[in-house]
């Protein structure tokens, strides 16, 4: 059954490598700018929140 | 082989091609100035926030037109070795790539700095991707003179993430681009024509004629250097800047001139190139001398000198 599975080059494999990298900085990085962006836009405002 | 189950050999930086980031940094730059010269403040976080949305949201528009181009570009010299015409991405994910950036910066800056600013950013791609890449590239020689509106628009989107407003002033920094945008392109396109005429795109040197683009090239930089004085007269920018304008605005003038003055043919090529490499000094050199005034002034404005 070793047909079944595909092998992935090592060009393939670096490229994926490189690939995934970049989608977690990027993930990250968004995930830094939502954080400091509300914080910047509604300051000391986002601890008042009337029930 | 079958690429279709996913053995990609592209890298994080066949992604980083697709956003032209040589665009991308005059557009930055350009933003940069617009929003700085805005009178208002702005918190420095947002503003951040603000030119990196500006930022990607030009990088998805040129990932939509390479995505739309990628038939064209594989048959001209300077964009064969894109991604999707050198075989390393798919055009479909491409398309997926250059919608999600576009969603996600328009979405991120309407959040974060103001709704017009958002619809401005929107506007822009929609008029890069469809306006120009979709419709006029390929069907008339005045395609870069109205796409060249897509390039203007960032400074406008920097002023109104300050001021939520488009002013005069902001669309005197929209004009001088967009003034510069048909003189640049068309020096690029009287040595680069026969790219141009390979591709089936209507340049203006392939459609009206060497002669008639460069007498065009000539109008169009006597519109485009008194207009770049303007922000001087309208009292936005300084008198550094506007003497600098004016010197700069006197030797576009002469560089077209020569163009215009060199027969058809070989001799033309000189002075188009040497046209071009200016262009580009010129569009940079102005909007650097207006963003070194803007801060002189606010750096005087901290110390408590003026």
């Amino acid at each position: 059954m070793s047909n079944d599975r595909v092998t992935l080059t090592d060009k393939q494999k670096k490229a994926q490598r490189s690939r995934s990298i970049a989608l977690a900085l990027a993930l990250a990085a968004f995930v830094i700018i939502v954080y400091v962006g509300t914080w910047a836009k509604l300051g000391a405002n986002i601890l008042i929140r009337p029930m | 082989m079958d690429t279709s189950i996913g053995l990609s050999e592209a890298s994080a930086s066949d992604y980083v091609v697709l956003l032209k980031p040589r665009v991308m940094s005059l557009v930055v730059f350009t933003a940069l100035v617009g929003l700085l010269a805005a009178p208002g403040h702005i918190n420095p976080v947002l503003a951040g926030i603000a030119i990196l949305c500006i930022a990607v949201g030009a990088g998805a528009s040129g990932a939509l037109n390479m995505w739309y181009d990628a038939d064209i570009d594989a048959m001209m010299k300077r964009t064969a070795k894109r991604p999707i015409p050198a075989g390393r991405i798919s055009r479909e994910e491409v398309l997926t790539f250059g919608l999600l950036l576009s969603a996600f910066s328009v979405v991120t800056l309407g959040l974060f700095v103001n709704v017009l600013s958002a619809l401005l950013l929107a506007f822009t791609i929609f008029f890069y991707a469809v306006v120009y890449t979709m419709w006029l590239k390929r069907s008339t020689p005045q395609n870069i003179v109205i796409g060249g509106a897509a390039g203007s628009f960032p400074p406008m989107i920097g002023w109104a993430c300050v001021t939520n407003s488009v002013s005069m002033e902001s669309i005197v920094l929209f004009m001088i681009i967009f003034l510069w945008t048909p003189p640049h392109f068309w020096a690029l396109s009287l040595f680069m024509s026969d790219d141009y005429e390979k591709a089936k795109i209507p340049m203006m040197p392939n459609v009206m004629g060497p002669a008639s683009t460069k007498f065009q090239i000539f109008l169009y930089t006597l519109l485009v250097a008194p207009v770049a004085v303007l922000p001087w007269i309208m009292g936005f920018a300084g008198p550094a800047y506007g003497l600098f304008a004016a010197a700069m605005g006197v030797a576009f003038i002469v560089y077209a001139w020569r163009v215009w003055r060199a027969p058809v043919g070989k001799d033309m090529i000189k002075p188009a190139k040497k046209m071009f490499a200016f262009s580009i000094l010129y569009l940079f050199g102005i909007y650097a001398v207006l963003l070194g005034e803007i801060l002189v002034r606010k750096a005087l404005l901290l110390a408590g000198l003026i």
